[in-house]
């Protein structure tokens, strides 16, 4: 029976996809890219408990619910009110919103950008850059391997085209906020991002992901993002979703010589989220940080799939993932480190802690070394626990109670990963929000 | 007391100066005494401290132990050296103002220097109303923190008690003299 609601699952994507026959603004190349993308969904279908890379993570939820391709409509007054609270105080710089996958002018501030830097919508940038477009779309990240990602590019209509021309700093921020609205049908949205760094570049960029109903809905977001050398990129994921909601997000780095990037994923939200990020160290002397913090109470369910490729010499890595599980909330943390013949020299280093707050929260977490060279250091750690006793106990013995004690623990816990963040308005609000989360002494 | 849950204790008076005294990254040791303080001052019905009068109160007590300024803002004993784990817990019983502090082999791992900053911070806090129990194993702390009273513990009992006299005799003796008394009371 489930393989049958299976292959309708798939055939609906399908059949919608020959109904909606998304808008190609006359590029044939495009088209070509999505027949393809469409093509090899068909051929993968949608994964199961079956798939290896979706083992521990059931996706049946997601695949068994006929999601409504989102359409482009205005916030209800309510609704604008409530975004309010998602706003981070004093944030300076350019902002791009959309909504259910369609780009927001209205919400959106353009600051002064040095010239030949580009932030636009996807959509505007196929009109106006499309060469630029066609050579770096989906040229990163395979559609062969993930059903999802394939979906995405079969159905993405917009996100965010980022473009620094060599030698370019922007110094200000630049923030993508992904809004879904409130709907009576399950939607689903499929945001596309392209980031492309010239030479010699630096900027920062956050991606944030949000809900403001209670409906449930579908956020399937990929992000390309491309370093070329000597680039600097911050870059910060913040998913924070509504309970319903599911959330898979698929980041693929491509990384020339000598850059630094890095990438930090805060996860709150969603009954069912996860990222899957994968950075390809292309260059010698690169550095990438991957870190991480994941907060689930209920019964979320959050997955972290990344997967570090040095695939040339003399590169550095680190992973350092924070979870923090409360009530009957589940997570998978699988790390992936994989150094290739000619990547003498690497520094791979990851760890992933999980603070388990109650005996039904459950932590699944793999690491997975795969080394082909003989003069590299990989290290890789995985603690899951409660709050140590004896800190507790210390604080308490000063007069704090065991809740504070508990609470003030917590955050520090999750602190080590925010207090990472360097973007102050973004840190302040998260600092505040967690702050608010652990009281109580649960989250 | 011994009802009370570890708060409590604190906030009806108790200190305990740990002998090792555990790191606690990401807190602060300026956020949690804070904390710690207030919660203290709520119990006995008293207004909480503000960040500026508290701050206030840190930079005096801070003079107690010959505190550096950057050790306020560290998490609470991260990466601080015995010496300076020791002064730090003298450091919360001098804010925290207990009316009794049981100091816990407070001497053991000190050098000289440290032991000497540490006695003379628990001395400044013996105001004739403060009560103080000292556990170490050694007369050397002694000299520095003199007592009123010396007991001797033989298996958890107090099995000799005297005035300062008694440490000097033990440096001298040892304990086992102590042991045979008891030895051969229970004999008698």
């Amino acid at each position: 029976m489930a393989q049958v609601q299976l292959t309708d699952a798939k055939e609906r994507y399908l059949s919608d996809f020959e109904r909606i026959s998304p808008e190609n603004n006359g590029r044939s190349w495009l088209g070509e890219l999505r027949k393809g993308a469409i093509a090899k969904f068909g051929e993968l279908g949608l994964p199961t408990l079956r798939d290896e890379q979706w083992r521990q993570t059931n996706v049946a939820a997601i695949t068994q619910t006929a999601f409504k391709s989102a359409d482009a409509r205005d916030l209800t007054s309510d609704e604008a009110e409530r975004l309010k609270n998602y706003v981070f105080a004093g944030f300076e710089g350019t902002r791009l919103v959309f909504v259910n996958g369609h780009h927001w002018p209205k919400e959106s501030v353009a600051a002064e950008l040095p010239k030949g830097a580009i932030v636009s919508s996807l959509s505007e940038a196929i009109r106006n850059h499309p060469d630029l477009i066609q050579r770096h779309l989906g040229q990163y990240i395979a559609d062969d391997k993930d059903a999802f990602v394939a979906l995405n590019t079969a159905f993405m209509q917009d996100g965010a085209f980022i473009y620094i021309p060599d030698g370019t700093e922007i110094t200000k921020p630049i923030h993508l906020r992904f809004v879904t609205s409130g709907s009576d049908e399950p939607e689903v949205s499929h945001p596309r991002n392209l980031i492309l760094m010239g030479t010699g570049s630096r900027a920062t960029i956050i991606e944030t992901y949000l809900g403001l109903g209670d409906n449930v809905y579908f956020t399937n977001a990929v992000s390309e993002i491309v370093l070329a050398e000597r680039a600097v990129l911050d870059h910060y994921k913040l998913q924070r979703e509504t309970a319903k909601a599911y959330h898979l997000g698929a980041i693929q780095i491509h990384l020339g010589g000598e850059c630094k990037f890095a990438n930090h994923a805060i996860t709150f939200g969603a009954a069912l989220s996860r990222n899957d990020i994968h950075a390809v160290l292309d260059g010698e002397e690169t550095e990438c940080t991957l870190n991480g913090l994941y907060v689930a109470t209920d019964k979320q369910h959050v997955d972290t799939h990344t997967k570090l490729e040095h695939a040339k010499p003399h590169c550095r890595s680190h992973q350092l993932y924070k979870g923090i599980l409360d009530a009957h909330a589940s997570a998978v943390f699988n790390g992936w480190i994989l150094v290739r013949p000619d990547a003498q020299k690497t520094d791979a280093i990851q760890s992933n802690r999980a603070l388990l707050l109650s005996d039904d929260a459950a932590i699944n977490t793999q690491p997975q070394l795969e080394i082909y060279a003989d003069d590299v250091k990989c290290t890789h750690g995985a603690t899951v626990g409660e709050l140590p006793r004896d800190s507790i106990f210390y604080l308490r013995t000063r007069g704090i109670s065991a809740d504070e004690a508990r609470d003030m623990l917590t955050y520090a816990f999750a602190n080590e990963i925010i207090g990472e963040i360097k973007i102050d308005p973004v840190r302040e609000h998260l600092e505040h929000l967690i702050w608010e989360r652990f009281r109580h002494g649960h989250v | 007391l011994l009802e009370l849950k570890p708060e409590e204790r604190a906030c009806e008076g108790i200190f305990l100066a740990f002998q090792y005294p555990v790191e606690i990254p990401g807190v602060s040791n300026t956020y949690f005494l804070k904390a710690a303080l207030n919660s203290i001052r709520k119990y006995r019905g008293l207004e909480e401290l503000d960040a500026m009068d508290f701050l206030k109160l840190m930079r005096e007590r801070m003079k107690f132990v010959e505190m550096d300024e950057t050790l306020l803002n560290r998490p609470v004993n991260q990466g601080f050296s015995g010496g300076e784990k020791k002064r730090n817990e003298i450091f919360h019983m001098a804010v925290l103002d207990p009316k009794l502090a049981i100091l816990d082999e407070t001497d053991s791992g000190l050098d000289i220097d440290a032991l000497r900053i540490v006695s003379t911070g628990v001395n400044s806090l013996r105001d004739g109303k403060r009560s103080f129990i000292v556990v170490t194993h050694y007369q050397r702390l002694l000299n520095y923190i003199v007592p009123d009273f010396v007991h001797v513990l033989v298996d958890g009992r107090i099995a000799k008690s005297g005035g300062k006299e008694l440490a000097f005799e033990l440096e001298s003796k040892g304990y086992q003299w102590i042991e045979d008394e008891i030895a051969a009371g229970a004999g008698a």
